[in-house]
């Protein structure tokens, strides 16, 4: 069953000088076509420039394909009357947390989606209870939200966007600003509500290690889909990620470097554990 | 020009109900020349401190010397400091406002009152140092992208030929090779024209693998200072301050917990390859 589904999706941005005549057209979105499945953990990687937020974007309505068809859950984006419905069903989540928090309470801040969406008062603190419980977050629930951590403030945006029951969120760079014990609540955030809530995933970001989990990773180049597959898949093809201006988490570099100078470790390592198990391993301890 | 660092305090709302100390009796000595990367959790004091030293924010109490003259003396001449001292923000790039980019290099110097020949020559020098292609240079600023607007913001600043050039974040927010051109550009700057560089960041990889010094700033404190080596060896404590360590070594810890006598010191992918196979020869 796909939630996301694009056909040759098309976004092209006008150039225009200083007079305001349109000096010529870029093509951010190339004839994307891509089916995510409901429950499924997305990664979309890419250079600077590369389209992948342009296409995130069009998941919930901010941009209308320019050409082709966007579907979320089987709703047309392009259609009017799907727009409210589209974005309850599809959330978002940006890079920086500051920019997303309105209320000056945690709790206020998260019922403010469901309160605009018309749920019913008694209904709307259930959801901000179980929106802050998902993340983690439900102990902050009487915060000012200038009182918490980037970590924080970002899974509190989180479960705003969660209080409105979505069936897929996309993380435009969620964790780009953050410091490293925030990246990391972060992304455990948005794998809990994977695995424990089924909401798809759509994760955007330029951090190599934060998708090593994902079910499948889709790599952006110049508006189209230059790659695709499992992570695995992905990153062991690390001179075409360099080609594109990407790279490998640091594990898998380590294991690649390792293999050139002749340690026989398995293609594609991706975690700490599979690299330590392999090393251990005795086959090759037993090594001349 | 050492910057030394003597007992700073700075509390912010002083006087109120909500004062909070965000410097806590800092004090230490950068020698010229050096590259010190500067980590910590969001709101340990990081850019705060950096912004002491060129003088945006003046310390509630303490002292720092610059080249030998106290900052904060009557008669010392800030906008002298920030000339000396160049600060990149997070995301330099929405500073950018000028028509075209060398315009917008141009911006400093100009305010320095130079003639027209020297700021040109300052702002070419500046772009070529952050290797920006020549055909931009007449380019609106804003259709550059995200890696080469950084890089001229940065030029923003080296155009004022500063001799200690902080930068907060330089590499937030961009792809893989961004975050490299960025570093290397900023290690040449070291190298070749001896600045001394303060790198405020959240990357531990990066960290270890370019810096002579970390400092990791905690509740306002200085929590260590020491070489990667050193620093990282101190990964549990890190941990429960909301850092980590490059995850090389969180492999070369788990490898000599298993039995692999390998160097948990490793920070960078390249000591972490010699010393494994260097334990994989010797087992």
């Amino acid at each position: 069953m796909s939630i996301v589904r694009t056909e040759n999706l098309v976004h092209e941005y006008e150039r225009r000088d200083e007079e305001g005549n349109i000096e010529g057209v870029t093509t951010a979105v190339d004839h994307v076509s891509l089916d995510v499945k409901e429950g499924s953990f997305i990664a979309i990687l890419g250079h600077n420039g590369s389209g992948k937020s342009t296409l995130a974007k069009h998941i919930n309505a901010i941009l209308s394909p320019k050409e082709g068809t966007v579907w979320v859950d089987g709703l047309d984006t392009a259609k009017e009357e799907n727009l409210w419905e589209v974005r309850q069903r599809a959330g978002m989540v940006f890079q920086n947390p500051d920019n997303q928090i309105i209320g000056q309470v945690v709790e206020e801040d998260v019922g403010f989606g469901p309160e605009n969406m018309g749920v019913p008062t008694k209904e709307i603190w259930e959801r901000v209870e179980e929106s802050l419980r998902a993340v983690g977050m439900y102990e902050y629930r009487k915060y000012s939200p200038n009182k918490l951590s980037g970590g924080q403030k970002q899974r509190v945006s989180i479960a705003g966007v969660l209080a409105m029951h979505p069936k897929v969120i996309v993380f435009d760079e969620p964790t780009a600003m953050l410091d490293p014990g925030g990246r990391k609540e972060v992304i455990r955030a948005a794998r809990g509500l994977n695995q424990v809530e089924g909401v798809t995933i759509i994760l955007i970001t330029h951090y190599m290690e934060e998708i090593v989990h994902a079910d499948q990773v889709f790599v952006m180049d110049h508006g189209k889909i230059a790659m695709q597959g499992t992570p695995r898949e992905i990153f062991s093809q690390m001179e075409r990620l360099k080609d594109l201006r990407l790279d490998v988490p640091q594990v898998t570099l380590l294991a690649y470097e390792l293999q050139q100078a002749g340690v026989p470790l398995p293609d594609g390592i991706l975690t700490r554990k599979e690299l330590v198990d392999a090393l251990i391993s005795p086959r090759i301890d037993s090594l001349p | 020009m050492p910057i030394t660092i003597e007992h700073l305090t700075h509390t912010y709302g002083e006087d109120t109900t909500l004062a909070v100390k965000a410097l806590d009796d800092i004090t230490l000595t950068i020698p010229d020349g050096q590259f010190v990367g500067i980590i910590g959790h969001t709101g340990s004091g990081k850019s705060t401190l950096v912004q002491h030293l060129n003088g945006l924010l003046k310390g509630s109490s303490g002292h720092i010397i610059f080249d030998g003259q106290d900052i904060y003396a009557k008669d010392y001449s800030l906008k002298e400091l920030r000339r000396k001292v160049g600060l990149v923000f997070q995301y330099p790039e929405h500073q950018l406002f000028e028509i075209d980019v060398f315009s917008d290099v141009c911006f400093g110097p100009k305010n320095l009152g130079l003639s027209e020949a020297e700021i040109k020559e300052r702002a070419t020098a500046a772009l070529e140092a952050v290797s920006m292609p020549k055909e931009l240079y007449n380019q609106s600023p804003f259709d550059l992208s995200g890696g080469q607007k950084r890089r001229a913001a940065i030029a923003g600043v080296l155009a004022m030929n500063p001799k200690v050039l902080i930068l907060d974040e330089p590499t937030a927010g961009l792809d893989p090779q961004g975050r490299q051109e960025i570093l290397d550009l900023i290690k040449k700057l070291q190298t070749e024209s001896k600045m001394t560089i303060l790198l405020v960041s959240h990357s531990m990889e990066d960290v270890a693998e370019y810096v002579d010094r970390i400092l990791v700033m905690n509740h306002g404190r200085v929590a260590f200072d020491g070489t990667p080596k050193e620093v990282f060896a101190h990964y549990k404590e890190l941990e429960e301050m909301g850092l980590a360590c490059p995850q090389v070594t969180y492999v070369m810890h788990d490898l000599k917990e298993r039995g692999l006598p390998v160097d948990v010191s490793a920070t960078t992918v390249e000591e972490a390859k010699q010393s494994i196979l260097h334990a994989l020869s010797l087992a």
